[in-house]
């Protein structure tokens, strides 16, 4: 059986290696100090999909990603593991999406290009940590879900099973085709890229990516479609404005505070032996241990 | 109507402690406010076992939902027992645990009824908010604080125009407080049909395997965390035999559990464990916002860092300069020697 996968993926800048530029001095996000990166766990989820395209020969993988020009990175960055094609969907209506606004692009963008038999997601982007965006998009294209998937169990017959974590323990879900999944951390680690693959996509770029004028290597565009990545915007996917970014968004962000602890009357200590030992005796004294 | 809700989540016929957390938050919220407390809970076999655990936390009406097809959870049936429920009771604040069950099933109620949703809420409080732009202020708002952007920021979000205003918060981040043993609060027990269609049914649980906690990190006296500065998952063994000698529980900040160090459930901070031990000793944890958020209720703090500036150093009442290598296995000794 092929199946007709789309990931959604996310580029995210790198919260995890935060450093002290990491914020100006007025308390908002410098983000030119933080890196790009493939939110990890999307990484997760396309490697999912990969492997599903493995095992059901003329299976298609598309990635979706919702972001600026640059965030095309990530479809290369897919197509360089397996990925089909991929399509960026970037306009400046989405811009201050929340959750609720970003599922809806998605889900718009999805009815447009095709349900699919599955669409995977990871579980949640480091950036924000909501984990919401996965079942907000299966609720808009009133498709069933199973989140936190730690793994693919079989795929045949419009069935799902799949092994997922849940508090304390794991669960076995079968759930039917079409259906939206949310993969953990986890789960297998993505491949790495094929050389092969990088070879053949390294030029590959969103019409917005390009220069005006003086493309460099243009003729190649002309002979090889598949370098010209697809790019939605919101008229493209026929969005309704008024669900879209900003003012689609039911949340909003009141004040943002860069917080600063009031520093305790600290006893600092050495790490000599006297210091600790006294430490632990004045810890034991006054039965703060043992 | 307008009431506050808060969901109950079942383990059997169990309400989770999350769930009794945030029903004590639910009172004190609807308190504020001059409304009522009302519960959902949904599972099999449940009328007559769950009213005792959840009336006592103060709630005015308890909704229950109890058919075969709503144990184990799955994401349809509960989706539109909430979906359908809110629509005719108009609730505005609607609040559910920050884990697996309530981030599975938030976020698509939130979806159906177009309302916000803010996951792993640190704080929850009630008030005004001024839009100058569009020359409007609100009244009685939640606040739905949590750190964000990786936890290097506080952000306090709102719903201003939508309802019900939703938030998840994680496990002991609130203290669960019995208001009154007997608290007259009215059950009404729900036709599961009028709420939830057959097609509902689609995801089947074929098995499930739940154990109970492995450590007791929540409950612990005494809590060794280690972060990034442990340097591998053999530095952590060092941190496990102290812990030994305290008796104490084995945490892990979020750095040292991305970074395979220790296992996912001994993370402490916002998207892990809240812990308030009486000792905490933090082991090369520099201090983000996030993690701080989970231990900063802690009795005793005891930094234990190379550098002189981890942000933790600020609220920690004793740091020790120097490195865990060198520091942690001198505290094993000098406790060993001093209490016998």
């Amino acid at each position: 059986m092929s199946l007709k996968i789309v990931v959604l993926a996310k580029q995210v800048p790198d919260t995890r290696n935060v450093g002290p530029d990491a914020m100006t001095p007025e308390g908002t996000i410098n983000r030119s100090a933080l890196p790009a990166v493939f939110n990890p766990e999307d990484l997760n989820a396309l490697e999912q999909a990969l492997r599903l395209k493995d095992q059901n020969p003329g299976s298609t993988v598309t990635i979706v990603t919702m972001g600026p020009p640059r965030a095309a990175e990530i479809i290369r960055e897919g197509l360089y593991r397996g990925a089909d094609n991929g399509y960026l969907l970037s306009d400046r209506a989405f811009a201050g999406a929340d959750t609720l606004a970003t599922s809806y692009a998605l889900a718009r963008t999805i009815e447009k290009i095709g349900v699919p038999d599955l669409v995977i997601g990871g579980r949640q982007a480091i950036d924000g940590d909501t984990a919401q965006v996965g079942p907000q998009v299966a609720q808009k294209l009133n498709m069933p879900q199973v989140t936190y998937v730690e793994d693919v169990l079989s795929c045949a017959d419009g069935k799902i099973v799949v092994k997922r974590h849940i508090d304390g323990g794991v669960e076995t879900v079968e759930a039917p085709l079409p259906v939206v999944l949310t993969v953990n951390g986890s789960a297998a680690p993505c491949r790495p890229r094929n050389a092969k693959l990088v070879m053949k996509y390294k030029r590959a770029m969103a019409p917005m990516e390009m220069p005006a004028e003086g493309l460099p290597y243009a003729e190649e565009y002309e002979k090889k479609p598949y370098l010209t990545l697809g790019q939605l915007s919101a008229a493209d996917v026929e969005a309704d404005l008024a669900q879209c970014g900003l003012s689609g968004s039911p949340t909003k962000v009141k004040a943002i505070e860069n917080i600063v602890f009031k520093a305790k009357e600290s006893k600092v200590l050495t790490a000599s032996d006297a210091d600790v030992e006294s430490l632990i005796q004045e810890l034991l004294a006054n039965h703060t241990i043992g | 109507m307008n009431n506050v809700f808060v969901y109950c989540e079942l383990e059997g016929t169990t309400v989770a402690e999350v769930s009794q957390e945030l029903l004590t938050k639910g009172r004190k919220l609807a308190n504020t406010l001059g409304v009522q407390l009302e519960a959902v809970a949904a599972g099999s076999g449940i009328v007559g076992k769950v009213e005792a655990q959840i009336l006592p936390y103060g709630v005015d009406k308890l909704h229950l939902f109890d058919a075969p097809g709503l144990a184990p959870y799955t994401s349809l049936p509960h989706t539109s027992i909430l979906v359908n429920l809110f629509k005719a009771e108009q609730p505005q604040i609607c609040l559910m645990g920050a884990d697996v069950v309530g981030r599975d099933l938030g976020p698509r109620v939130s979806s159906a009824l177009h309302s916000g949703l803010t996951a792993d809420c640190t704080a929850l409080e009630i008030g005004p908010h001024e839009d100058k732009r569009a020359g409007k202020t609100y009244e009685n708002l939640l606040y739905q604080i949590r750190p964000a952007f990786g936890g290097n920021i506080v952000a306090t979000i709102i719903n201003p125009e939508n309802r019900p205003q939703m938030a998840t918060v994680r496990s002991g981040v609130m203290k669960a407080e019995i208001l009154d043993p007997d608290y007259k609060g009215e059950v009404i027990v729900h036709d599961v049909a009028k709420f939830v269609p057959e097609t509902d049914y689609v995801v089947k649980v074929l098995d499930r395997h739940v154990e109970k906690a492995k450590n007791n990190l929540k409950g612990a006296p005494i809590v060794i965390a280690g972060g990034y500065g442990m340097g591998s998952k053999e530095g952590f063994d060092m941190l496990f035999e102290l812990a030994k000698e305290l008796h104490a529980e084995v945490g892990g900040s979020r750095a040292a559990v991305d970074a395979g160090f220790c296992d996912h459930d001994l993370q402490i901070g916002q998207t892990g464990v809240t812990v308030r031990p009486k000792v905490y000793i933090a082991c090369g944890i520099s201090g983000a916002i996030q993690h701080i958020a989970g231990m900063k209720e802690s009795g005793i703090i005891i930094s234990v860092n190379s550098d002189p500036n981890a942000p933790i150093n600020a609220i920690a009442d004793y740091v020790i300069n120097g490195t865990v290598e060198e520091v942690v296995p001198k505290l094993i000794k000098y406790y060993k020697q001093n209490s016998k």
